[in-house]
């Protein structure tokens, strides 16, 4: 292209070599993408919030062991988020080789949009849960409004901290338990209504995390009881550091937070072998160590029983037990127009 | 005289077309594809999804919460800005650079602070709660942190403004016998006018979709701290993308139609005030 | 540096009018001090007292822990540097689109000129998850584009990349061709053929580079959510306006009559821009530049929700707050949080340095434009 200066500025110059030397980096930049096709293999777990103390011990210990097995050397990403955030962006194309989320609920998301297929959840041991959970409360030092059971949530002056159910997966599961205590000790629909009614009018905040809730209960000092995970519970009371103390209610849900492989991703990224050993490490007696180190409840009942001083025996209920199934469960309490939603209507 | 412009100065195609290309492809393309999702679901689904009771609570929640912040700011920000520019105080230098720190704190960390700061054993909590005044957990926790959210862009839209009036117009009026408050609301407060409606709409449009900080501090119960956009999510959450996006269109036309109100309003006062 | 702007200013009028003026301008002493200390308590309860708690967050387990949150977190580190890429790429298109728009709608009327107003404005008043919704909706596997980018994006690189060359060409060619008719020469004088050319040879040579080099790697996912080019849609979408909203009120203000003459005594369209407008508008573009920055900085919803939280590949410093947040390090998540607002801090001080050197044009626009 023709030149032409006029009145010799340096400028102009500058400012086109400039232009072509983003064009060049442009360029460069491209090609530096297309390197890099090494013998490694990458795998990314997707998971939810609490699970990233637990995975990150996982990985390196199942790191260690798949290079020493099939001399692949393996590196895993982690991505955490609120457990449907996360099944979300497993649909919109986040490239998961295998999905660690908090519900069946997320997990049978992402497979109706074809990209695990249909008989996950037989594909792994003990129904694709390597580990389960529960929900307990966690009350101040000294238990002072002796709470010890469902029912004395309730009691006149109990201020009850728990997530929001709509935003949060310890915010649902704390009402399904809640609504499980009634109807599966004789109550009718009814009670089971009238009961979480009157408990959620004692949650001063619905927070819409889990972590929030915690927040909420142990920074702020807010509310007499916090209904939490299992896990979190533990470490919430051993940070506490005596100032916050466990109750396990005598009866409470089973959370299942299964595991399971993306096939449409793993097949596609040739990460399938490498996927597959990944997920049966967490079932190995190490594995199964390491979650219960994380209080986890192994499924593996021999290891359960050795941490039996952790993990208190109650009775924990399935959600088949309360609804048909758990979208089913979703739906009838938590969803539009919901149990939940007509706790807050302004008619009652 | 504009006419006159397009004649005279350069580059009206060029600066034009591209505005137009860059809005196109950054903002209409993807709320076009926001308006297609809304679309799919049919009208008795949309109605359903938008005009509920709890919507209309969590509606008239997140405008008149918003409203009073932008309320609010408009009088603070002004002051802020007002004292910014006019007066030479110790200190001055830090106070101007401290009034961007709300935005470049992620929004979510700033409800966060907040709440702890307004619970009862807060910092500011703990000498206003026994006066009877929460911060958290209420419609003025909201109100607070929209106020902190919107605050720099009162002070920064009116600030410039301050710094280029023209000093002889206080001068003349001052000579011409007018008290320093006559020549106040006189002659400097209708040149500001279009600056602090400008910032008056830019925080309360910012307030409208906001949810980071509100979320903490809101408490989110249903019908009393529930605000719109956590509806938005909560359909998400349940995947129920045709649902969550009807709620955002509704949202989207409401302040879209205030902005162009306001846009309105302020070119009619600019030719007003020429 | 203790020497006010404003009196640097005002050092060339003569004494006598500038203390008329100041006289004019100066409120009773009891009334600056309220209004003074009015806004110094506002800005200390609203932003003060948080900052400092973010601060005594950040410390509370000492400097030292303080320290290692910082430096010895790789994810941490990470997170620092994407939002050190992701934010300035956002800001630079925001800027030259504010400055063309301004342009466009303060200096020409146009049908629909308040409508297109109000439409730079949209970004603002959708919520940041709606936001980051809608390109997840464009570009997410279930979305429009999305089968098509995860099947074979990279086979429509060598198009977008001329596509964007050709534009920033022809955005070149007309701010340094001569203002003059009788300097064009050559190429200079038809801007069709021209641009015609040049089109055609940055096409071809990018597809027959990429048919010979195979510079993008065919049959592969182009990734735009869940990866960097979507963190910068996100945050250029959310800090869209403030640009240009900064700096239409004050070239509104400033009015056209500079321009106009400077044209008129024969500087090119480049010249007046960067003589006249640019020293014009500065504090306006610093502000917007400043707002721009500062807000992208801190962008959390809409990044959420492209981001897929990869730790360090995908966290930016907002949402990598939140994760240390949610690990139970709140020293750690203050810590980060803390980085930002001296990040932010930063970008004031650099405000400042610029405004030393934007050559002080101020005095003399004041009296050229009112004679």
């Amino acid at each position: 292209m023709a030149y032409i200066p006029t009145g010799g500025r340096a400028g102009r110059r500058a400012a086109i070599t400039a232009l072509i030397v983003g064009a060049l980096g442009l360029v460069a930049c491209g090609k530096s993408k297309s390197g890099g096709a090494a013998k490694d293999v990458e795998l990314l777990n997707v998971s939810y919030d609490p699970t990233r103390e637990l995975w990150r011990d996982l990985n390196e210990k199942f790191i260690a062991a798949y290079e020493k097995e099939s001399g692949t050397k393996v590196t895993i990403k982690q991505s955490h988020g609120g457990s449907s955030t996360q099944a979300r962006a497993v649909i919109d194309g986040l490239e998961a080789d295998v999905v660690t989320l908090a519900s069946y609920l997320d997990t049978e998301a992402i497979s109706k949009k074809g990209l695990i297929q249909p008989n996950w959840i037989d594909k792994l041991p003990s129904r694709s849960l390597p580990y389960t959970s529960t929900v307990i409360f966690v009350v101040r030092k000294g238990n002072p409004k002796a709470i010890k059971d469902w029912p004395d949530l309730i009691k006149p002056g109990v201020e009850v901290i728990t997530p929001n159910p709509k935003t949060s997966g310890n915010g649902y599961l704390s009402f399904f338990s809640a609504w499980g205590s009634v109807v599966l000790r004789g109550g009718s629909r009814d009670d089971a209504i009238t009961y979480v009614t009157q408990l959620y009018k004692q949650v001063p905040v619905l927070d819409s995390g889990a972590r929030g809730a915690t927040t909420t209960f142990v920074q702020k000092k807010i509310g007499d009881v916090h209904l939490a995970w299992e896990n979190e519970a533990h470490l919430e009371v051993r940070e506490a550091k005596g100032e916050l103390e466990l109750v396990y209610p005598p009866i409470s849900i089973r959370a299942e937070p299964h595991v399971a492989i993306v096939d449409g991703n793993v097949d596609r990224k040739d990460t399938r072998k490498a996927a597959e050993a990944y997920l049966k490490f967490a079932y190995t007696d190490e594995g199964q160590e390491i979650a219960a180190k994380h209080f986890y409840r192994p499924s593996n009942e021999a290891i359960l029983k050795k941490h039996a001083a952790t993990f208190p025996e109650l009775r924990l209920f399935a959600i088949t037990e309360i609804a048909k199934d758990f979208p089913d469960a979703h739906k009838q309490f938590i969803g539009e127009g919901g149990v939940f939603d007509t706790i807050y209507s302004p008619k009652k | 005289m504009a006419s006159v412009n397009r004649r005279v100065l350069p580059g009206f195609s060029l600066t034009l077309g591209y505005t137009v290309f860059y809005l196109g492809v950054l903002v209409l393309l993807p709320i076009t594809a926001v308006f297609i999702k809304a679309s799919s679901l049919s009208l008795h689904e949309f109605l359903g999804a938008v005009w509920t009771e709890r919507a209309r609570a969590a509606y008239l929640l997140t405008f008149g919460t918003s409203f009073l912040a932008a309320v609010a700011n408009v009088v603070l920000g002004g002051l802020i800005a007002w004292v910014l520019t006019r007066y030479t105080f110790p200190g001055k230098r830090i106070l101007d650079s401290l009034v961007d720190l709300p935005l470049a704190l992620p929004t979510a960390v700033g409800g966060l602070i907040y709440a702890s700061l307004y619970v009862e054993n807060g910092w500011i909590g703990r000498y206003l709660v026994p006066l009877g005044i929460r911060g958290a957990y209420t419609r003025l926790g909201i109100v607070l942190v929209l106020i902190f959210v919107g605050l720099p862009f009162v002070v920064r839209t009116v600030q410039p403004v301050l710094e280029d009036l023209d000093p002889e117009a206080e001068e003349a009026s001052s000579s011409l016998g007018a008290t320093r408050w006559q020549t106040f609301t006189h002659v400097i407060l209708p040149t500001l006018y279009p600056a602090l409606i400008t910032g008056f709409a830019l925080a309360f449009a910012r307030s409208i979709g906001e949810y980071g900080s509100v979320v903490f501090i809101s408490g989110n119960m249903p019908f009393k701290t529930e605000i719109a956009p956590i509806l938005i999510v909560a359909r998400l959450e349940e995947f129920a993308y045709g649902e969550a996006t009807a709620i955002a269109v509704v949202l989207l036309a409401i302040s879209f139609s205030m902005l162009l109100v306001v846009n309105l309003l302020e070119s009619w006062s600019r030719r007003h005030d020429r | 540096m203790t020497v006010e702007t404003a009196e640097v200013r005002d050092a060339p009028r003569t004494r006598a009018a500038t203390m008329k003026i100041r006289r004019a301008q100066q409120d009773p002493a009891w009334l600056r001090w309220s209004l003074t200390g009015l806004a110094a308590f506002v800005v200390g309860v609203l932003i003060v007292i948080p900052v400092l708690n973010v601060f005594a967050g950040a410390l509370a387990e000492g400097a030292g822990v303080y320290w290692k949150n910082l430096v010895d977190d790789p994810d941490t580190l990470h997170a620092v540097g994407l939002t050190l890429t992701v934010v300035p790429i956002a800001v630079t298109a925001n800027v030259i689109f504010g400055v063309a728009a301004a342009w466009a709608i303060a200096r020409f009327s146009f049908p629909g000129r308040t409508f297109l107003t109000a439409l730079i404005d949209l970004p603002f008043s959708v919520s940041p998850v709606v936001a980051g919704l809608m390109f997840v909706l464009i570009f997410g596997l279930q979305g429009y584009f999305g089968a098509f980018l995860r099947r074979d994006g990279y086979a429509i690189m060598p198009y977008l990349v001329a596509a964007v060359l050709v534009l920033l060409l022809a955005v070149a060619y007309f701010v340094f061709r001569p203002s003059h008719p009788r300097a064009r020469r050559g190429l200079w004088k038809t801007p069709p053929l021209a641009l015609a050319v040049a089109g055609a040879t940055v096409f071809a040579l990018l597809v027959l580079g990429q048919q010979a080099f195979e510079v993008w790697p065919a049959n592969k996912s182009l990734k735009i959510i869940f990866a960097t080019p979507g963190l910068v849609l996100a945050t250029a979408f959310v800090t869209f306006p403030f640009v240009a909203r900064e700096l239409i009120p004050v070239m509104n203000a400033v009015g056209a009559d500079e321009e106009l003459a400077a044209l008129s005594l024969g500087a090119s369209g480049w010249q007046m821009f960067w003589h006249v407008t640019v020293p014009n508008v500065k504090w306006g573009l610093v502000y917007g530049i400043i707002l721009c920055n500062a807000r992208a900085m801190g962008e959390f919803g809409a990044v959420y929700v492209v981001s897929g939280h990869i730790a360090g590949e995908t966290d930016t410093m907002p949402l990598r707050i939140e994760k240390l947040f949610q690990e139970y390090n709140m020293p750690g998540s203050f810590a980060v949080a803390s980085v930002l607002t001296l990040l932010a801090i930063l970008t004031l001080i650099v405000k400042r340095k610029l405004e030393d050197r934007i050559p002080q044009s101020e005095e003399g626009r004041r009296t050229g434009a009112h004679p």
